[in-house]
């Protein structure tokens, strides 16, 4: 049986290597992180799918190889003065099986996108669309959506508000023009491979759930001829230290595993040339419960907790990767970012820890009336031993701090129901914009609902900037929100996340980018 | 023989529903849902998810319609592996993990067999210290130490053998969770082979074709062995479904597409059905082997007969 396979895989080998002529095919290796559970780029709900689906389906606007919005299957486009009416020129292009890709293709996916039955995670990225809510929501049909084509390469999407982030949005791979042929002849089964046809530099090759997926280049592709690899394998890999072993071995060109914490050090020294790090639009914070009753609500002890936190403590000495301490909420490598920012972190250490005393003793508690509370994390090393130095840094201020740790899926439940006084949380960005995470704390947003927080100011501002198109004021719009949060305390920010990657000399083309997107059509393989 | 096997079949047909009724109430009551993630849903989100997958049908309406779809074959989609069906990847997975959990008990049958017997008949010696030794050794090392060390030493540092994969099964890819595989269970079967064969040789009758002037190798091959392989017998039932249902620790380390990774990350993805076509995958298995080792416990032992 043995020898049987492996002259079958030799024989593979030696057919593959055929097929592309004498020269040997640049076929990317990659380590994903774990197994795609879809290839549908509207069901997807994570970067380890995401990397491989915007490979597959080109966008109307896409991403440049440093992560900054370029034209994709749109040529070009105007957007109304009033900022509520985008018009899409589209170009000459194909889908990988030869069929012409046009406006109605894109029609025909926003609307499946905002069809209750897709269930898409993101799909309220795109309710700034005419009835986007409506449909989602089934209270309005499909075709009511805001979308037209007029002709087969011209798409007008009606906004019912002008949206700051709405390129962005675009820029997903869950905005993706589909094969309207296909998708409704195969129905679910057309994402398998064989079945699937696509727009993207690359198609499916294959798919063995668990063991590898195989992209090879897409000749019909519109730049096909600037698309230096034939092909990539991804392979799902969720334990990051064999993932480590993998590279080391020379079985991976990429790894997007991480890199262990414990072993960071030693891959700085000895790997040093293929680790990149850089920064993310992610943050690391602790929410608070803020509801009446909760031993949160009160500001001055969220103040007091939030100045005997030495961030740099946890960065430097916990973390040690290059995550950077977090005197703010949106991190700063956002693009047409904030730049609030807590009081605290201009002042000096005692200063910061005689004023928390005094805010906790003003706030009625003392050594005979420490104050208790939970602490809420996720299973995880890093979360315990942040949470571990937290908690004795706020031992001086005489609190006790119950540390209770849980499975991710019970912590964010317990998280969402705002079953918590204290939690571990970390927010990252689906698209590069503050508003992910101003939104979240504005009302019916995901912090909102778990923390309680109400500031109807607060509220408008976010909805102002939200529809504010010049990019300066809107910064300084969402800045004065993002400040207001910060005032308040509503939450203890951490630190700002990083990515760290593992990517081989060999690899050119690739950057790092804040939202870790690394396009697979510029990079190259060199021998 | 036949009447007794069809009559244990249906036999299970009772066990297996009292697990799966079981096994989807515990899912159910366990706190977080399948969405429940670091990105909170928005609960317009939440709702289309939940009416997708009927989870906002009252549970006794859920478990009729689970019933019904299985007793039509129909294991239903994953939650998280959305473009497969969870029959489609335990029918994907499972020759992966049976080839692989196989190999691994072969291998601890040929060396953990006469490793025990060994020790047994050299009892109390430099031999028998060394094996039950390294045996108590095997035991207690746990796998999610053992795989990664012998990836490291004979993937990284001696490049020997790929550091993980599965490349379509081929044999450099085995032999590492293979041997990872079998080690703890080389060790289980050594030990227990060799305090069964003591046991057998103290005994009477052992101790008659002795005195009969029998050479000690026919009265250890013909009257020895095969009462001391029951205990070993009844232990591989239960062993074998469990190992090649595949392990979540070799399989992750070395990237292997099994079954094993299922039923871990199924629960903690709250992947409802995924976990239900595990459980009654793996109970079926279990039923099946337990009636396979009664059926050889027969042919070892004739004082053991299923004929009824």
């Amino acid at each position: 049986m043995f020898s049987h396979r492996f002259t079958r895989a030799a024989l593979l080998a030696a057919l593959m290597a055929g097929a592309t002529q004498s020269a040997p095919a640049a076929v990317l290796q990659v380590g994903n992180g774990a197994e795609p559970g879809t290839l549908d780029p509207q069901k997807t709900n994570g970067v380890w799918e995401t990397r491989i689906t915007r490979a597959l389906f080109e966008r109307l606007v896409t991403y440049a190889a440093d992560g900054s919005l370029v034209p994709g299957l749109a040529e070009s486009w105007t957007i109304s003065d009033d900022g509520t009416t985008y018009t899409f020129q589209l170009r000459q292009a194909e889908w990988s099986d030869g069929t012409p890709i046009t406006a109605d293709d894109a029609v025909f996916a926003l609307r499946r996108l905002l069809k209750p039955a897709i269930a898409s995670h993101n799909a309220k990225l795109y309710y700034p669309i005419k009835n986007a809510r409506a449909i989602n929501t089934g209270q309005a049909e499909p075709s009511e959506l805001g979308v037209s084509a007029p002709d087969d390469h011209t798409l007008v999407i009606q906004l019912d508000e002008p949206t700051a982030y709405f390129l962005q949005a675009l820029a997903m791979s869950e905005a993706a023009p589909l094969p309207r042929h296909l998708v409704e002849q195969a129905g679910d089964e057309w994402t398998r491979p064989g079945t699937m046809v696509s727009s993207g530099a690359f198609i499916l090759r294959e798919w063995r759930p668990q063991a590898r997926i195989d992209l090879e280049r897409n000749p019909h592709f519109y730049d096909a001829d600037t698309v230096s690899l034939d092909g990539v394998t991804f392979y799902p890999i969720d334990d990051i230290g064999s993932a480590l072993n993998r590279f080391r071995a020379g079985d991976l060109d990429i790894s997007y595993s991480g890199v262990p914490a414990s072993r960071f050090d030693w891959v700085k020294d000895n790997l040093g040339e293929s680790l990149r790090v850089g920064p993310l639009v992610a943050e690391y914070f602790y929410m608070f419960n803020l509801r009446d009753g909760q031993p949160l609500a009160d500001e001055r002890v969220r103040e007091a907790l939030s100045l005997a936190v030495r961030r740099e403590v946890i960065t430097d000495r916990i973390l040690g990767m290059g995550q950077r301490a977090s005197y703010w909420y949106v991190p700063r490598a956002t693009e047409g970012g904030t730049h609030g920012s807590l009081a605290l972190a201009e002042q000096p250490m005692e200063q910061r820890l005689a004023r928390a005393k005094r805010l906790m003793r003003e706030a009625g508690y003392g050594p005979d009336n420490p104050l208790r509370v939970t602490l809420r994390y996720n299973t995880l090393e890093d979360h315990k031993k942040i949470a571990v130095a937290v908690a004795a840094m706020w031992k001086p201020l005489g609190v006790e701090v119950e540390l209770i740790n849980a499975e991710a899926a019970v912590h964010y439940a317990t998280v969402n129901e705002g079953n918590f006084e204290i939690a571990r949380y970390g927010m990252v960005a689906t698209i590069n914009d503050p508003y992910d995470f101003l939104n979240a704390y504005a009302e019916g947003g995901s912090a909102q609902r778990s923390t309680g927080y109400r500031n109807e100011d607060y509220d408008a501002l976010v909805e102002r900037s939200t529809r504010e198109l010049d990019t300066e004021r809107r910064a300084e719009l969402m800045t004065r929100a993002e400040q207001m949060l910060l005032d308040d305390h509503a939450l203890l920010p951490l630190y700002d996340y990083v990515s760290a990657h593992l990517v081989a000399p060999e690899v050119k083309g690739w950057q790092t980018t804040a939202i870790d997107v690394h396009p697979l059509r510029y990079i190259q393989l060199e021998d | 023989m036949l009447s007794y096997t069809l009559k244990r079949l249906l036999q299970a047909i009772p066990t297996m529903l009292i697990v799966i009724t079981i096994s989807f109430f515990l899912m159910r009551i366990a706190p977080g849902g399948p969405f429940d993630g670091e990105r909170a849903l928005p609960p317009e989100i939440e709702a289309n998810l939940m009416a997708a997958y009927h989870l906002d049908e009252p549970l006794p309406m859920q478990y009729l319609r689970y019933m019904g779809n299985l007793l039509q074959g129909d294991f239903g989609p994953s939650f998280k592996y959305k473009d497969f069906s969870v029959t489609e990847l335990i029918m994907q997975g499972f020759p992966v993990s049976l080839e692989i959990g196989g190999l691994a008990i072969l291998l601890a049958l040929l060396l953990g067999l006469p490793l025990g017997v060994i020790a047994a008949l050299k009892r109390n010696s430099t031999i028998d210290y060394l094996v039950m030794g390294t045996a108590l050794a095997g035991i207690a090392i746990p796998n999610f130490v053992i795989a990664p060390i012998l990836a490291l030493v004979f993937g990284v540092l001696l490049a020997w053998l790929p550091a993980g994969g599965w490349n379509g099964g081929a044999l450099p890819n085995l032999v590492l969770p293979v041997i990872a595989l079998s080690i703890q269970q080389i060790a289980y079967i050594a030990r227990m082979m060799r305090a069964s064969m003591i046991e057998v040789l103290g005994s009477h009758y052992i101790r008659t074709a002795r005195a009969k002037g029998l050479a000690e190798s026919q009265v250890i091959w013909r009257h020895a062995l095969r009462p001391a392989l029951l205990p070993v017998t009844s232990y591989l039932g239960p062993a074998v479904a469990g190992i090649i249902t595949g392990s979540v620790v070799i399989e992750q380390i070395f990237g292997i597409p099994g079954i094993g990774r299922y039923f871990v990350q199924g629960a903690l993805n709250r992947d409802y059905t995924l976990v239900m076509g595990t459980v009654v995958f793996y109970g079926a298995l279990i039923v099946l082997m337990n009636l396979l080792v009664d059926l050889i416990y027969s042919a070892l032992d004739p004082q053991i007969r299923h004929d009824d």
